[in-house]
């Protein structure tokens, strides 16, 4: 699909503040009334004045450095003026000329196999409106309710030039952008609308739609594809693709055209003088020297000092609480069994389960690890065991594994047992021995297979097999 | 005198006095006051009466302008569709004023939104000037300037734009400071023009507003324009005089357009200043001619986005039947603005506008660094700078409402002071007839101190500031 040609816009809330971006008002409102974290600034109140919040400004360099920015020597905010029943001052204030980082890229894995480099424009600090709120749906309900307790909130928007090529690659870059984001710890992104995507599409030598305000990396590739697909049955009936802003319809999968060009947005930025330039350029290099390992170098560095295959290493880097895990496990177990054990069977049984890596303690997976080691388990076991721990969340959280696997029986044959039960059938099955003797391999198995009936399954049967073969040959 | 008023406060009875303001307020013709705060305000009297407490302004009375945030007292910018809007918090200029002890009496009449030179654009008609009731108080704070005035109030606060504190300072005979852009927190001022506007007092004489400068100015938080660095005293010093002192007086502020009797009131103020000790000269500020225009642009383009947020949803008058946004929008701001704050928005709305912005706003801004530092190389040469405040005394009511251009012309010497920054003062320096003359003296940024010392001994040397109008 070498002819698609997508940018994204995306807006990140900086969550992981504890006040918002230009009041003192808490932004854990989540589970509060509508309305009751809000004060005369965050409302617009006649009078009230914005103060900038550092920390946000910080978490912004943060990002900006991240993605490998320039970061400005001096930042400033506009308005950016537009009447909207959200938005209590009439204007948002935003960043315009002089954002706060410019011209960074990421690398993703394109879809042709190859890393690729995905420019990015800008990154730029705004504070998020409040949202509209309607009893039942919005073409049903009778009246428009607002809560203002989002506005004020801290957004980064990061805006990429157009270098990605399919719906894919932008799912792939997000899944980037927020595994960054969540190395740098300045975003939560299990919070109702915490990033909200604006993707422009356009077919090579076509105009371009905009789709505005997808939640969720699914549905900026459905919007993505239903968009090729739209816009290449235009070109086929020979109808030119006109440039606009649509809407993605979640439930029916759809966009649909919202405005037209023609009635675009003057959006009359200028300087808001309420705030006073900023000098952020000295800020930068503490905040660089703080700035944790990222996804990328903390993928090489587990395959250099771990010797691991580098799709586990990447798997498991993709979300730092994954990364650190697997680290603090790797300490006291064989890194590459505790690599396959956690990139391979945990990750896949938590996602399954819509849980994430704290539901697990890395006591649970040594513990695990070390059974499997010393055979006291079968792998099959450790499956289940790991299947039961999470099962039982959040009636039971951090149960045994070893209490799980005498609970169900999963313990292997002691060996002595295992042993008595080899001698005993090899010693039962004199023809089967002759004929192994005679040159037939798999006379063996009937063998094993006594031994497997005489320990009810719970011997390792390659590990039986090793015994027979040994026992066959000494006799 | 504040300073007499207060010793009387404590000999005699707060609550008499502040009755006996009400009493004249509810019988004034001057249509000064919008809103009373007579019950909280009786009140506080009683308080005081009962133990004084030490504040600046223990037991004062004093006016707010209407677009200052009073938490309790409505607060609507003489604009209808900020009708019943009732602040759920104080401005900070607002909680010094309370914190030293003084008695918020109520909300004054301005032109709507700050936006006028008369008074004349409020909602709730014209002020009338205590000196002759069939002419202007000046504008906008003139509602503050007319209880000064007229006797209803010993002291009051306006905000400054464009020489909105000024200019009715200097038709209704009293002293107004326009504070340096940052010595007073603007937060609770309803923004009309951001980055041009300080709030700033009138008074009778020039220690009262160096008293209220006291309590007021200071650095604030809360508002990112607010200078740093500790509050400044400004009565000590007060009289040290003008002895050594050299004034600049820009020629561009005499000549064409001034009123002749304005004139002579403000050479002859000159001459009584070098008979204490000044000395004068002239100077040249040469980019004057486009400060009015560059004036009027950035008011403008900051008064459309500052005013955006009054769409009648949150708070104010919410007129007629709901209909869906856009439409309930504009049809309240189509009847809750008035004609020149209309015209104000939709002029500042096509500067900002794509295509027009580099040619209006951008370009204003680079005249305003002009005027700016036209201002900072004139205080190179001289201490302060002399002028008349304004080019022409009070003029009748009616007479200029229709004629906006000549209504904005009136600025011509108020606003660059705004431009720059800088501090200015209009004190009482004459008549002209029986309408008072302003005498404006303009300092350096941050030396309110000089500007105040400069005025105080004017003022003491002249009976100008002890002339009453008789207010019927």
């Amino acid at each position: 699909m070498d002819d698609v040609i997508i940018g994204l816009e995306i807006h990140v809330q900086l969550n992981r503040l504890h006040s918002k971006m230009f009041c003192g008002c808490s932004t854990a409102y989540h589970d509060s009334l509508p309305n009751s974290h809000t004060c005369p600034v965050c409302l617009g109140l006649p009078g009230s004045l914005p103060v900038i919040n550092k920390k946000a400004v910080e978490y912004g360099i943060k990002v900006g450095l991240a993605l490998n920015c320039k970061i400005e020597e001096e930042t400033l905010f506009y308005r950016k003026n537009y009447y909207y029943p959200d938005l209590p001052k009439g204007f948002q204030i935003s960043q315009y000329d002089y954002p706060l980082a410019t011209k960074g890229h990421i690398m993703i894995l394109g879809d042709n196999g190859a890393e690729r480099n995905i420019r990015i424009n800008r990154a730029h600090m705004e504070e998020d409106p409040g949202r509209l709120v309607h009893a039942g749906t919005i073409d049903k309900a009778k009246y428009t309710m607002v809560d203002y307790n989002r506005c004020g909130m801290p957004l980064l928007e990061v805006v990429t030039e157009p270098d990605l090529c399919s719906p894919k690659e932008a799912r792939v870059f997000l899944d980037k952008l927020k595994s960054i984001l969540d190395y740098l710890d300045v975003f939560d992104g299990t919070q109702e609308g915490s990033m909200r995507i604006d993707a422009n599409i356009s077919l090579k030598g076509g105009d371009r739609s905009e789709v505005k305000n997808i939640t969720g990396f699914k549905g900026v590739e459905k919007a993505l594809s239903y968009e090729i697909t739209r816009q290449k049955n235009l070109q086929r009936r020979n109808i030119k693709v006109v440039q606009e802003t649509r809407h993605f319809d979640e439930l029916r999968n759809i966009t649909v055209s919202i405005r037209s060009k023609v009635g675009a947005h003057d959006y009359r930025y200028f300087p808001e003088c309420d705030l006073a330039v900023m000098r952020i350029a000295p800020w930068v290099p503490a905040i660089r020297a703080a700035l944790p390992e990222l996804p990328d170098v903390k993928r090489e560095r587990f395959v250099k000092q771990y010797s691991l295959a580098d799709d586990h290493a990447k798997s498991l880097t993709s979300e730092i609480k994954l990364a650190n895990f697997y680290e603090a496990v790797a300490a006291r177990a064989s890194p590459k069994l505790a690599a396959v054990w956690i990139a391979d069977v945990l990750k896949g049984e938590l996602n399954y389960r819509d849980l994430s890596i704290e539901s697990f303690q890395e006591e649970q997976m040594i513990e695990i690890l070390q059974m499997l080691e010393k055979g006291k388990i079968s792998e099959d076991g450790a499956v289940q065991i790991i299947r039961t721990l999470l099962d039982r969340i959040p009636i039971e959280i951090g149960g045994s594994p070893s209490k799980i696997a005498h609970e169900l029986g999963l313990g292997k044959a002691e060996d002595d047992a295992v042993q008595k039960a080899v001698r005993e059938a090899v010693a039962e099955s004199a023809a089967a021995v002759a004929d192994y003797k005679a040159g037939s391999e798999r006379a063996l198995n009937f063998v094993v297979g006594l031994v497997m009936k005489k320990t009810r399954g719970k011997a390792d049967a390659g590990e039986v097999h090793r015994l027979v073969k040994a026992e066959v040959e000494k006799a | 005198m504040l300073s007499e008023l207060k010793a009387r406060l404590k000999a005699e009875s707060c609550e008499e006095y502040l009755c006996g303001l009400f009493e004249k307020i509810e019988k004034s013709s001057l249509n000064a006051f919008t809103t009373l705060a007579k019950e909280s305000a009786l009140k506080e009297a009683r308080r005081f009466d009962k133990n004084p407490g030490r504040g600046l302004l223990a037991g004062v009375p004093i006016a707010i302008k209407g677009s200052i945030s009073t938490k309790g007292i409505e607060t609507n910018c003489s604009s209808r569709i900020l009708r019943g809007y009732i602040p759920p918090y104080d401005a900070h200029v607002i909680e010094r004023l309370k914190s030293e002890g003084a008695i918020i009496m109520g909300k004054t009449n301005m032109d709507e939104f700050a936006m006028g030179t008369s008074t004349e654009t409020s909602c709730f008609g014209p002020t009338k000037n205590p000196w002759d009731q069939t002419c202007v108080p000046g504008g906008s704070s003139g509602g503050s300037a007319a209880v000064v005035a007229g006797g209803e109030a010993p002291c009051s606060l306006g905000s400054d734009t464009g020489g909105s504190v000024r200019c009715p300072a200097s038709f209704c005979g009293i002293v107004g400071l326009k504070p340096t852009y940052g010595l007073v927190s603007r937060y609770g001022l309803v923004a009309y023009a951001n980055s041009l506007e300080q709030i700033g007092p009138l008074t009778h004489t020039v220690e009262d507003t160096a008293l209220l400068m006291e309590a007021i100015s200071g650095h604030d938080e809360r508002d990112s324009t607010s200078a740093e660095g500790a509050r400044h005293s400004y009565l000590p010093g007060l009289e040290d005089g003008v002895a050594g002192l050299k004034i600049g007086i820009p020629k561009e502020y005499f000549g064409e357009g001034v009123n002749k009797d304005v004139e002579k009131a403000v050479w002859e103020a000159i001459a009584t200043l070098e008979s204490i000790g000044a000395s004068w000269q002239e100077i040249s500020l040469p980019h004057t001619r486009y400060a009015l225009a560059a004036y009027y642009v950035i008011a403008m383009s900051e008064a459309s986005s500052n005013l955006a947020r009054f769409d009648g949803l949150r708070y104010g008058e919410r007129m007629g039947e709901d209909k869906d946004w856009h439409t309930t929008f504009s049809e309240i701001r189509a009847k809750g603005f008035g004609p020149e704050v209309k015209r104000r928005i939709m002029l500042g709305t096509y500067a900002l506008s794509a295509g027009y912005y580099g040619r209006y706003y951008l370009k204003a801004l680079q005249v305003r660094t002009l005027i700016k530092e036209d201002f900072l190389r004139a205080f190179k040469d001289v201490d302060l700078l002399a002028s008349p405040t304004m080019p022409i005394p009070a003029f009748k009511i009616g007479e200029r409402i229709n004629d906006p251009l000549s209504l904005y012309m009136a600025d011509v010497f108020t606003v660059p002071i705004n431009l720059a920054g800088v501090p200015a003062i209009s004190v009482p320096c004459g008549f002209a007839g029986r309408l008072p003359v302003g005498l404006q003296l303009i300092g350096p940024h941050f030396c309110e101190a000089a500007v105040l010392r400069t005025a105080q001994a004017f003022e003491a040397a002249t009976p100008f500031h002890k002339a009453k109008p008789e207010v019927s």
